[in-house]
């Protein structure tokens, strides 16, 4: 404890720090072989299991680039290149000099990505002379076909070392280009594959807006960016980042350093264009764009439900689709005529009210025995209830309510107000819905976030024991957690009864619990922009438990790819996709008092000498 | 070995009150966790305006002891007596708006949240938001470093920096009694003096402070009065200056050969 820095003793975070002078490249053969051998070796086993798992051969229908990539190719590509740009990667350490890239990142890079590239020259040879189809259902001739390129398995087995290693090394390549091209080369590459991944909804807002000659120019007929499209693209972006260097994070930083009023003005602005946009936008997208975007929409609301209950108050609710369940089940009894128990239907804004109050009382009920747990435990009982609530609306004991595995069909649109009718058949209309719905649950996210209720479940979720001594209730601050989760939940769920008209037991799996989850933890815990983000990305991009995504063909692969993303995000972003502006203002703010500590603008001795420093009375 | 014990109210050495009632009260107070007998007949009385120290070696029974005052632990028999009222069966919060509080052992900020939230949360009981600000001023004065580290995460802090969080988010509650747990534990040989000089400042303000340590020299050098645990029972009730001549201080009490 005696001299620490006084500001900080946590990781610095890299940026404003004024660059060490770089030492001279290391000799192109001056390599850690294990390290190498190690990366190469993962990311051919990566190789591997991606081929094996059939990825590759479906996913070569979606073309990414007309004629030259498919999103087949891609995936095996796109690990060789990783594994050699890591590969370059130098940990900056005090007093260890940092070496200026070379061809030592090349070489590196080259063989880690020739290592990677050999999994599949390894698993081509395999192919042809053994025979495994029994365990491994996808151990197929097409597989083969797909890696030889149609040729000979001796073509396969060296085209891929010869791949991998040109990945590798261009990965490698990509160490010794300065920052400002490195930023252009990685724009170029996401606003081409942006383009690729985001083809309907574009083709789709084109339409709308009668601007259909750009996408046709823009995209193949088969899909698929046309590549001289990707090419001029890829120049278009590329420029724009060269140009445009670093505007955007400047204007972020200055948005959020403005105080006051100032900050408030500006934050209103955004709020109100980013509300004009999604109001304007469905006007001009199908119906598959807003069906897409009320799917979205839907998770939005979980995971703002979720939110509250994980995020701030720290509780691992692991059954959160119980209350996704209650709130649609409770909607369709009310709503439906073909539920025979409650003989007046309501009007859906009616029956919503009654709704919540279910949704609330489920949450007390189900919350009351499970708070008194802490951590694992805990997790493992709103699993098991999780599913007691889905059993409950399967079984055959309460079928004359809930219509066993039948489900309840039928269910009539939402009215609202005798105005407008929301069904499933006009999606627009879904994704209004669901937009006010969204835009409550933002609003009563922030202000719980920001108010004593809030303060004190981040209290209880940083230290239960303490919080109590402070004199928080934690039992009552963590059934309110709960009990708000569950609310934000049900409207999600009695929006999907309107929306999709009936409800099964098969509707409301663990897995859906796991999906909202990995949504809260992918977008950043506890911080509202960060939830949107994910759902936008996760159920957006690659789809919901049930819904599909912008890439349909990834569906088979979805949760492949969301324990992928999961394990990633743990490992190199703990704090989520967009960690709050809070967060990042305070590790700014260190950065700024080390400096200062640095140039010896701050007395050093405070480590050593204790909580009074110059102590006046009290 | 226990000492006769002497009449607590006489030794109320500089209390402005001196008043008959006990600010916080143990009577023969017995505490389990589980089968785990962790206090034994504990009887323990502090009054207004006292600095009063409970001494004892690790697993002695000293937390839990704060713990049950704080009702964070409910006794299995006896009584917890605030002010004159049995508060057996109210909660935490209840004997924390009546002006109890206590600075856990190591200090335990809410390490993710900055040290303004942690301020706040001391103050979670209080509604008075003018007094509040005043209160939250008198704290940047007695810590001129805290006003500093504001919006600094609390877990960033030095040690030095955490205890004057810990025990500024103690006096955000505006107690009128300050249970603290090993207030020197963990903190560098040199903060520790400091720290024992800080808290007799504390206590000099106005503050009843009731202290649990393993430091006895140190604790005794600065309180009016103490007690001694073992095993969940009191062997020891005295002045500190008695405490400290005692022959079998050394002997019940391990903790001490430190200095
Ligand atoms: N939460 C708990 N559950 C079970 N036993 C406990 C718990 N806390 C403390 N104890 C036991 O109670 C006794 C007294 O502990 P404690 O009051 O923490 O001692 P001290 O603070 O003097 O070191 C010890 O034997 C300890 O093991
Ligand atoms: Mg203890």
């Amino acid at each position: 404890m005696t001299a620490t820095l006084p500001p900080t003793t946590g990781p610095q975070p890299g940026g404003t720090q004024p660059e060490a002078p770089l030492a001279a490249p290391r000799p192109a053969l001056a390599h850690d072989w294990r390290r190498i051998a190690r990366m190469g070796s993962i990311a051919a086993f990566g190789q591997v299991f991606i081929a094996l798992s059939n990825m590759p051969v479906r996913l070569d229908e979606r073309l990414i680039v007309k004629p030259v990539l498919s999103l087949g190719y891609l995936v095996l590509l796109i690990l060789p290149f990783a594994a050699g740009y890591r590969q370059g990667h130098q940990i900056k350490r005090e007093g260890v000099p940092t070496y200026a890239p070379g061809l030592n990142e090349v070489v590196g890079g080259l063989s880690c990505g020739a290592l990677a590239g050999g999994g599949l020259s390894l698993l081509a040879v395999l192919l042809t002379h053994f025979d495994l189809r029994e365990p491994l259902v996808n151990w197929s001739p097409i597989l083969l076909d797909l890696l030889a390129f149609g040729n000979a398995t001796w073509f396969a087995a060296v085209i891929w070392l010869v791949i991998g290693g040109g990945m590798g090394a261009a990965g490698g390549v990509l160490r010794l280009l300065g920052p400002r091209i490195r930023r252009a080369v990685v724009t170029m590459a996401l606003a081409v594959a942006g383009a690729a991944v985001l083809e309907s909804l574009v083709v789709d807002l084109a339409e709308g807006l009668g601007l259909e000659t750009l996408t046709d120019r823009l995209y193949a007929r088969r899909g698929g960016v046309n590549w001289s499209s990707a090419l001029g693209l890829a120049v278009v972006s590329g420029l724009l980042a060269v140009v445009g260097r670093g505007r955007f994070r400047q204007a972020r930083t200055r948005v959020t350093e403005l105080e006051g009023a100032k900050r408030t003005q500006a934050n209103v602005g955004l709020i109100l264009l980013t509300a004009a946009v999604l109001i304007v936008l469905p006007l001009f997208a199908g119906k598959l764009t807003n069906e897409l975007l009320a799917n979205v929409g839907l998770f939005v609301l979980l995971a703002l439900g979720l939110n509250v209950v994980v995020g701030l108050a720290g509780i691992l609710d692991l059954g959160y689709v119980a209350f996704f369940a209650v709130g649609s089940y409770s909607a369709a009894v009310l709503t439906a005529a073909t539920s025979p128990k409650i003989a007046p239907e309501m009007p859906w804004l009616a029956a919503l009210i009654v709704v919540v109050i279910i949704a609330g009382l489920v949450g007390l009920f189900i919350g009351a025995p499970v708070i008194r747990m802490r951590g694992d435990y805990l997790a493992i009982v709103t699993l098991g209830f999780g599913e007691i609530i889905r059993l409950l609306f399967l079984s055959d004991w309460l079928s004359g309510w809930f219509g066993g595995s039948q489900g309840i069909t039928n269910i009539p649109a939402a009215g609202i107000f005798g105005l407008t009718d929301v069904a499933g058949t006009d999606p627009r209309r879904v994704f209004y819905l669901v937009l006010a719905f969204c835009a409550l649950a933002i609003y009563v996210s922030w202000r719980l976030e920001h108010s004593r209720l809030g303060r004190a479940w981040m209290a209880v979720r940083e230290d239960e024991t303490v919080a109590e001594a402070m004199g928080i209730n934690t039992v009552n601050v963590k059934l309110l957690a709960f009990v708000v989760g569950a609310v934000l939940g049900s409207f999600s769920g009695a929006i999907f009864a309107a929306k999709v008209g009936s409800v099964f037991p098969t509707s409301f799996l663990i897995l859906v619990s796991i999906v909202i989850l990995v949504v809260v933890i992918f977008g950043g815990m506890g911080n509202i922009i960060g939830v949107i983000a994910g759902s936008a990305v996760l159920i957006g991009v690659l789809g919901g438990p049930k819904q599909p995504g912008l890439l349909v063909e990834f569906s088979e692969f979805k949760l492949l790819i969301y324990g992928a993303l999961l394990i990633w995000m743990m490992l190199a972003r703990p704090e989520g996709l967009i960690p709050s502006v809070r967060r990042t203002r305070e590790l700014r703010q260190q950065e700024m008092a080390q400096d200062a500590w640095l140039r010896g603008e701050v007395d050093d001795d405070d480590g050593g000498n204790g909580p009074a420093g110059s102590p006046s009375a009290v | 070995m226990s000492p006769g014990h002497p009449d607590p109210a006489a030794d109320s050495g500089d209390g402005e009150t001196g008043a008959a009632t006990p600010l916080l009260e143990m009577r023969s107070v017995n505490a389990h966790y589980g089968a785990v007998h962790a206090l034994v007949d504990v009887d323990l009385a502090i009054y207004e305006g006292e600095l009063v120290c409970l001494l004892g070696g690790n697993a002695s029974g000293k937390s839990t002891t704060l713990k049950t005052l704080l009702g964070m632990l409910n006794p299995t028999s006896g009584e917890v007596v605030l002010d004159g009222e049995v508060v057996n069966d109210q909660p935490t919060s209840y004997r924390v708006a009546r002006g109890v509080t206590m600075v856990p052992e190591n200090r335990r900020l809410f390490k993710r949240l900055t040290v303004r939230e942690n301020l706040d949360l001391g103050a979670y009981l209080r509604s008075d938001s003018d007094q509040i600000a005043v209160d939250m001023e008198r704290i940047f004065e007695l810590f001129p470093r805290v006003k500093e580290r504001l919006t600094q995460k609390a877990g960033t802090l030095s040690g030095g920096e955490q205890q004057m969080v810990a025990i500024g988010r103690a006096l955000m509650a505006d107690p009128r009694v300050l249970l603290m747990d090993e207030p020197s534990m963990g903190l560098a040989p040199a903060l520790v003096q400091q720290n024992f000089e800080l808290i007799q400042q504390i206590h000099e303000a106005g503050l009843t402070v009731f202290m649990v340590e393993q430091n006895a020299n140190m604790a005794l050098s600065i309180a009016d009065r103490g007690w001694v645990l073992q095993t969940g029972r009191v062997v020891l009730d005295d002045t500190a200056e008695n405490l400290l001549a005692h022959p079998d201080l050394q002997a019940s009490y391990l903790g001490t050969a430190e200095q």
